[in-house]
């Protein structure tokens, strides 16, 4: 480093590591205890019996804590939105273009995020009706990422009206 | 200047660590409590703010998914301050203040256990010279202490008895997390933690929230029967750096006191939120809390330190005393900022 004054330090290395020892919380352990098994788990609000997907504490809508027994969704729904990736990123290790879909469960009033397979760019679209495709079951953790994508089940599309509401 | 009032309290119990519930978590049930005891909906909220710290979180804007407790339906006006939420409560006070709310929620939470805290309070620090050198806030309440003890300020023996006091009074409190009745010879028989201090000058680590409502006079008297009114609320700051500032004696308390009115009328109660036994020593001189006063009644920060809630706490155990009858006047505090930097002072009184 220059001893001259009149030159301004431009640059300072300060590295900050911190370590924390996190818990994902009772509402999200339950949901990922859950997906270990192969099991999809959602809670309803007391409000307005609205199904949260996947299990949570509170009502984020209301602020009510959410109450009862979890409820269990089936692996199926349709495609609410998607978007075509082009674009290469540091942590997703998937083979450029994918599809990135807005899955709406089955019984679920929230929309869960995931990839669609098994489709071409052009057939994908609104209301497509689709299902997860697992892991092999030896290979399940406490992951979302058991199921590895979704796939076209090649029903009717699902009709505007029944996922209007969470475009 | 408009009457506001606080006008109900909520809060956790203060935990060393919470195993399993996340911070959001911790206050769903405190919110939920407070809005169910006010009596108050969603639709009734003006405003809400709230204080926590997304480092000890470890998460970046972790405090945005405590509006889940909250619920945003209809959509909410809301801020928050990376401080104690007792500032957010100021916030709100001002809100209030200026007529652009009547009711307000306010909160704060905090599960410093996650992480290795006296380290974290080293980001607090100037970045360039302080910060890379990682002095942990307990060693550096040590050099205040060490500094206070050789000024004349306070002895060994007098910083254990606010220990004994506060964890005495702590019995009375089901939230608090240290408490019983311990002698002051014993305490000082236990070795240093870090020079001059042992472990009961140091308030303990604690995971926790707490919430409460403030409203307007008008408000205030449909929900509360006796509400707390705020008669006086000042913050002030001093510098960061430890070695431009007067550290025997809390000179930002002092006048945050003086503006806020504090010695206008008797003080019943106080509760301080000074995280070391000299510091508490040292706002209670700024205050000028003579024996008549009950200090920390709750026990105090040093019997239950939920860091981001722990001052805002402080000001709703007051509001409680005097909600309760208990007391006509009380003053509450709350601090921010290495040894104590900054802080709080509010002045609360019944009908």
């Amino acid at each position: 480093m220059s001893e001259d004054a009149s030159e301004a330090v431009e640059l300072l290395r300060i590295p900050v590591e911190l370590d924390y020892t996190y818990s994902a919380g009772q509402s999200a352990s339950r949901f990922l205890r859950a997906i270990a098994e192969g099991r999809l788990l959602g809670q309803r609000c007391p409000v307005d019996g609205k199904v949260y997907f996947p299990t949570r504490g509170s009502c984020p809508q209301h602020g009510v804590p959410t109450a009862g027994d979890p409820v269990e969704l089936p692996d199926r729904g349709c495609i609410v939105t998607y978007s075509i990736v082009r674009v290469p990123s540091e942590n997703i290790p998937l083979e450029l273009p994918y599809i990135a879909v807005q899955v709406l469960l089955d019984g679920a009033d929230t929309v869960l995020m995931h990839v669609l397979g098994e489709s071409s760019l052009e057939d994908v679209h609104m209301g497509m009706r689709v299902q997860a495709v697992w892991r092999p079951r030896g290979e399940w953790t406490t992951s979302i990422g058991n199921i590895l994508y979704f796939k076209p089940t090649g029903e009717p599309d699902a009709p505007y009206d029944s996922y209007r509401e969470h475009i | 200047m408009r009457e506001a009032a606080i006008v109900a309290f909520a809060q956790s119990a203060s935990l060393r660590r919470e195993m399993d519930r996340n911070e959001v978590e911790i206050l769903i049930p405190v919110i939920h409590e407070l809005r169910t005891s006010a009596g108050l909906g969603n639709e009734d909220i003006d405003f809400v703010c709230s204080g926590s710290s997304d480092y000890l979180a470890g998460q970046s804007f972790a405090f945005v998914a405590g509006l889940d407790a909250v619920g945003a339906w209809p959509p909410v006006c809301e801020s928050h301050v990376e401080m104690d939420g007792a500032f957010a409560l100021y916030e709100a006070w001002v809100k209030i203040q200026t007529g652009s709310a009547d009711l307000a929620l306010v909160y704060g939470f905090g599960k410093p256990s996650m992480g290795d805290l006296p380290i974290t309070m080293a980001l607090q620090l100037d970045p360039y010279t302080q910060t890379p050198l990682w002095p942990d806030a307990v060693s550096m309440a040590a050099l205040q202490a060490r500094m206070c003890m050789e000024g004349g300020v306070c002895s060994e023996a007098e910083m254990a008895a606010r220990a004994v006091r506060d964890r005495r009074n702590a019995k009375q409190n089901p939230k608090a997390q240290l408490k019983g009745d311990f002698e002051v010879e014993a305490l000082l028989a236990e070795p240093h933690l870090v020079s001059p201090l042992r472990r009961h000058d140091c308030a303990p680590i604690s995971d926790g929230a707490a919430a409460l409502i403030i409203a307007s006079a008008e408000r205030a008297r449909q929900i509360c029967q006796r509400p707390a009114w705020i008669r006086g609320f000042e913050h002030i700051c001093e510098p960061q750096d430890l070695g431009v500032r007067d550290l025997l004696r809390s000179r930002s308390t002092e006048l945050a006191a003086q503006h806020a009115g504090a010695n206008r009328g008797k003080i019943d109660v106080a509760e301080l939120a000074a995280p070391f036994t000299h510091q508490e020593i040292l706002v209670e001189r700024a205050l000028g809390l003579g024996d008549e006063v009950s200090v920390n009644p709750s026990g105090g920060a040093l019997a239950g330190n939920p860091l981001m809630a722990v001052g805002l706490a402080r000001i709703g155990e007051a509001a409680a005393r005097i909600s309760s009858g208990e007391a006509d006047r009380a003053v509450a505090h709350a601090t921010s900022g290495p040894c104590l930097q900054q802080n709080l002072i509010c002045v609360l009184e019944g009908d």
